[in-house]
């Protein structure tokens, strides 16, 4: 027995925009289960899950601060993927955009002017985009695969940046922790507002995905992005280069996980240390997904996974269960949205027959 | 045996109103068909017609939603492929399935019960090759060789299984003249011996002069059935449109006014292990002349085209010339900036997006020569989208696309459609050289007649238009000169009322020169 994924004729209009809806349903129905079967209410769980984290202002100053990077390098990621090149590695982008723009408050912390904060999230951008242009070159002119190189080059960057903390960047009044000194007041990113802490990457984040989703929307560029990820070779009649949009597509999604990289340092923790990211670069690839690569869509997605991040906090507080368990919901939406879509597309047939029939002749 | 002698037993197969419902649509609709045992019989239809799924049901490939399938007077069900061979149904089918890393032995081992000896199948090949005239070396690698020698394979693969029926599904269309007339000899062979064959073409005068019947489908219903010899190409072209097809007034008095496009000694090394190499390929179209291309698949015909629109420029500038300028280091947007327009083979993933609308794949091709009307914005260049819709509305009443709605994914419509679109793209432009790459290629009577006389317009309005196309009925039709390229050289161009088929068929061969006799041993 053999089973084959058949494409629909008539794939549903209907449920390929409740899809992400649909995802959450499942995923949350699987939760339920998962928490049922360690013990532990489920419906007391859902709810300081997903609805608690809601009712205060404090956590809903958490969750802007948590969907900022994911807002950031999911929408970058979603001109990526569009484009058919698949950088995985944003969660390297994202540790090379902090320690660039970490550059001007720890290596010249002696340096105090109001230049310092624009030049650390422009480092920060450039860091990113640098990195990223490591797989953009090799794929470009090596033809070698983006998915491997770019996700090999996130556990260099982590190994480099936990080198710095604990060898060269490391502050001589810490104790020998391994940390960098502290950021001046002025390398901070202001806060948003007064009621909490978010900061200003909440706002790139909005900017930057609105921005995006014009140029998707009305302009040649997003265009292109369009014709090159459908097909390649209707691109190159169109006259663009697959070439140069590896380039674009790659530096422009490395230099937005760098943005939030340094926002990140910046705005929230205010210092380098070695683990400065709860995997923000590969849960932003979930929100790419469930945003379906749509810059809006990915405001509300970015916003969505923040609270699997907020809520896993909480719900290892009151329910005392392990932190993983925000992985793991994280996990099942991926697997969720990307098992909706397929079976919206693609229908499953059971093939019974024998092998040896089924490869006679060539009956296609 | 005659047809007439054959007509008056039982038949071989019978149809009996067979239906095939894809939703509501009717790809085929209550048909009936008898072949005789001993017969060439002819299936006609255009593309669409429903041919092909008839055939598929005949075979076990698709299930029948009514209808019965009469197998000797007897009732059968054919649920595979496999139950058809059982049948002593064999089909040889127009897209080859082979793997070309495999030998010829091998490929043929594959489609029968694994146990048989390697070297059995060898041995029972070759003695079935020979008795039908099909040579073929059992050790030769299928990448070495040519498509008639391919199809071959198929025919022998068939063979092996001793069907009575053997199905073909538009045999010809790969082959050059000379191929098919020593395809004909065997299915004369196959005949005198009492098997029977399904021939499926839309070539007239093929069907004319090999076969016994013919059965002629449109829309999925039977128009006709007839004794071609007693009809005119005329006449069944009737039965297969169902009106009249509006003949090609050909570009015979055009003025000739300036070379428009060159190349000159144009080589290109092949890109990859399957592609071809093009060596000093050298053509001179004028204003007002419609150099056509003939050639059999294969032979370089994607890699001409990919250096003449410069989607993959060549490094010598003076390769490749538009308007008098040396173009050939220059990309496909400055050669459209030139004046010169473009219309490749492939319509879904090269000509057109499927998944777009219609008013995007115009700013596909149009992107650059259109700037100042299509986008907004200067470097933001944001597109137009209100300007391009008007002027891809203007396009579909032009060429008389006929679609679902007003601005449908390219997708959606039929290949005819698409392909009028996809032409009346670059016309819309009035562009001063045109090339195209087989413009007609499974696209429907009505809309080939269409296109093909849009391009024998262009022509006479002054501008150089240059047709690559399989189809000699076509470059007939349009071609002022006509040029046969052969394993990436192209011959020089001859005016088109001093060929024939004939010559063509030998250049197509790369036999420059040499006699008749010679050639028909070169396979």
């Amino acid at each position: 027995m053999r089973i084959e994924l058949e494409k629909r004729a008539n794939p549903s209009t209907l449920y390929s925009v409740l899809s992400p809806f649909l995802a959450l349903g499942l995923t949350v129905i699987a939760g339920g289960i998962m928490f049922a079967l360690i013990g532990k209410d489920p419906v007391s769980a859902l709810y300081s899950f997903f609805i608690e984290p809601l009712l205060d202002i404090w956590s809903l100053h958490e969750i802007a601060i948590k969907a900022a990077p994911l807002i950031l390098i999911g929408a970058g990621l979603s001109i990526c993927y569009r484009s058919n090149n698949w950088n995985i590695g944003a969660e390297g982008q994202f540790i090379m955009g902090a320690i660039a723009g970490a550059i001007v408050p720890v290596v010249f912390h002696d340096w105090h002017s109001p230049l310092v904060l624009p030049l650390m999230l422009v480092f920060g951008m450039i860091g990113g985009a640098l990195y990223a242009a490591i797989p953009a070159f090799l794929k470009a002119h090596m033809n070698t695969n983006e998915i491997l190189t770019s996700l090999m080059l996130v556990y260099i960057a982590q190994l480099f940046l936990d080198w710095l903390v604990r060898g060269p960047w490391r502050s001589p009044d810490a104790y020998n922790f391994p940390v960098t000194r502290d950021f001046a007041p002025e390398a901070i990113l202001p806060e948003l507002i007064a009621s909490g802490r978010a900061n200003l990457g909440f706002a790139f984040a909005i900017i930057a995905a609105v921005g995006l989703w014009l140029m998707m929307r009305y302009t040649l560029k997003g265009f292109e992005i369009t014709v090159l990820g459908q097909s390649e070779r209707a691109g190159r009649f169109a006259g663009f280069s697959s070439k140069r949009m590896i380039w674009f597509s790659m530096l422009l999604s490395g230099g937005l996980a760098g943005l939030a990289g340094i926002s990140e340092v910046s705005g929230t923790i205010g210092k380098l240390q070695p683990i400065i990211s709860p995997g923000y670069g590969f849960t932003a690839i979930i929100v790419a997904f469930l945003g379906r690569l749509n810059p809006l869509g990915i405001i509300a997605a970015g916003l969505f996974l923040a609270l699997t991040y907020v809520g896993g906090e909480a719900v290892q507080l009151t329910l005392s269960v392990s932190d993983k368990v925000t992985r793991v919901f994280q996990g099942l939406l991926l697997f969720f949205v990307l098992s909706c879509d397929t079976l919206i597309q693609y229908k499953i047939r059971l093939v019974f027959s024998r092998l040896g029939q089924s490869s006679e002749g060539g009956a296609h | 045996m005659s047809a007439v002698g054959a007509s008056g037993g039982s038949p071989l197969l019978a149809v009996r109103s067979l239906t095939k419902l894809f939703g509501s649509f009717a790809a085929c609709n209550a048909i009936d068909l008898d072949i005789q045992p001993g017969e060439i019989h002819a299936l006609l239809g255009e593309n669409g017609a429903g041919k092909s799924t008839l055939v598929k049901m005949l075979f076990g490939v698709l299930a029948p939603t009514s209808g019965q399938i009469l197998w000797k007077g007897e009732p059968v069900r054919i649920p595979s492929p496999g139950a058809a061979r059982r049948l002593g149904i064999g089909m040889v089918f127009q897209h080859f399935s082979l793997f070309e890393a495999l030998t010829v032995a091998e490929n043929i081992a594959l489609s029968l019960s694994p146990g048989i000896s390697l070297s059995k199948v060898a041995e029972e090949a070759s003695r079935l090759s020979h008795l039908y005239g099909l040579p073929l070396d059992p050790k030769a690698h299928v990448a070495d060789l040519s498509v008639g020698e391919r199809q071959r394979i198929e025919i022998v693969r068939a063979l092996l299984q001793n069907p009575e029926l053997i199905i073909l599904d538009e045999p010809t269309s790969v082959l050059t003249p000379q191929e098919a007339d020593r395809l004909f000899e065997t299915l004369a062979k196959l005949k005198a011996e009492g098997r029977s064959v399904l021939y499926i073409s839309h070539r007239l005068e093929e069907v004319q002069r090999i076969c016994d019947r013919a059965t002629v489908l449109r829309h999925g219903k039977v128009t006709g059935a007839c004794d071609p010899r007693q009809e005119t190409p005329a006449s069944l072209a009737r039965m297969m449109v169902g009106s009249d097809v509006a003949s090609v007034t050909a570009a015979g008095t055009n003025t000739k006014g300036d070379v428009l496009l060159e190349a000159r000694h144009l080589g290109v090394p092949a890109r990859t292990p399957f592609a071809v190499a093009l060596k000093n390929v050298c053509l001179k179209v004028r204003g007002g002349e419609v150099l056509a291309i003939a050639g059999v698949a294969g032979n370089g015909q994607g890699e001409l085209f990919d250096a003449l629109s410069g989607e993959y420029p060549v490094p010598e500038a003076a390769a490749v010339s538009i308007r008098g300028k040396a173009a050939g280091n220059l990309g496909i947007t400055a050669r459209r900036l030139m004046g010169a327009g473009f219309v490749p083979e492939e319509r879904h993933g090269h000509a057109a997006v499927p998944a777009l609308p219609l008013s995007d794949n115009l700013v596909l091709a149009r992107n650059q020569s259109d700037r100042k009307t299509f986008l907004a914005g200067g470097v933001l260049g944001v597109i137009r989208h209100a300007v391009v819709r008007i002027a891809s509305k203007r396009i579909s009443e032009t060429m008389d696309v006929r679609k679902s709605g007003e601005n449908p994914a390219a997708g959606s419509l039929s290949g005819g459609n698409l392909q009028k679109y996809i032409v009346g793209r670059e016309l819309d432009r009035q562009p001063a050289v045109l090339i195209v790459n087989q413009p007609t290629w499974g696209v429907d009577a009505g809309a080939a007649s269409r296109i093909r006389q849009a391009l024998v317009d262009l022509a006479k309005a002054g501008s150089a238009v240059l047709v690559i196309s399989q189809d000699l009925d076509e470059i007939f039709e349009v071609a002022t000169e006509i040029a046969v390229i052969s394993e990436g050289r192209l011959s020089d161009a001859y005016p088109a009322h001093e060929l024939t088929r004939e010559k063509i068929g030998l250049l197509m061969g790369g036999m420059y020169g040499k006699t008749e006799g010679e050639v028909a041993h070169a396979h």
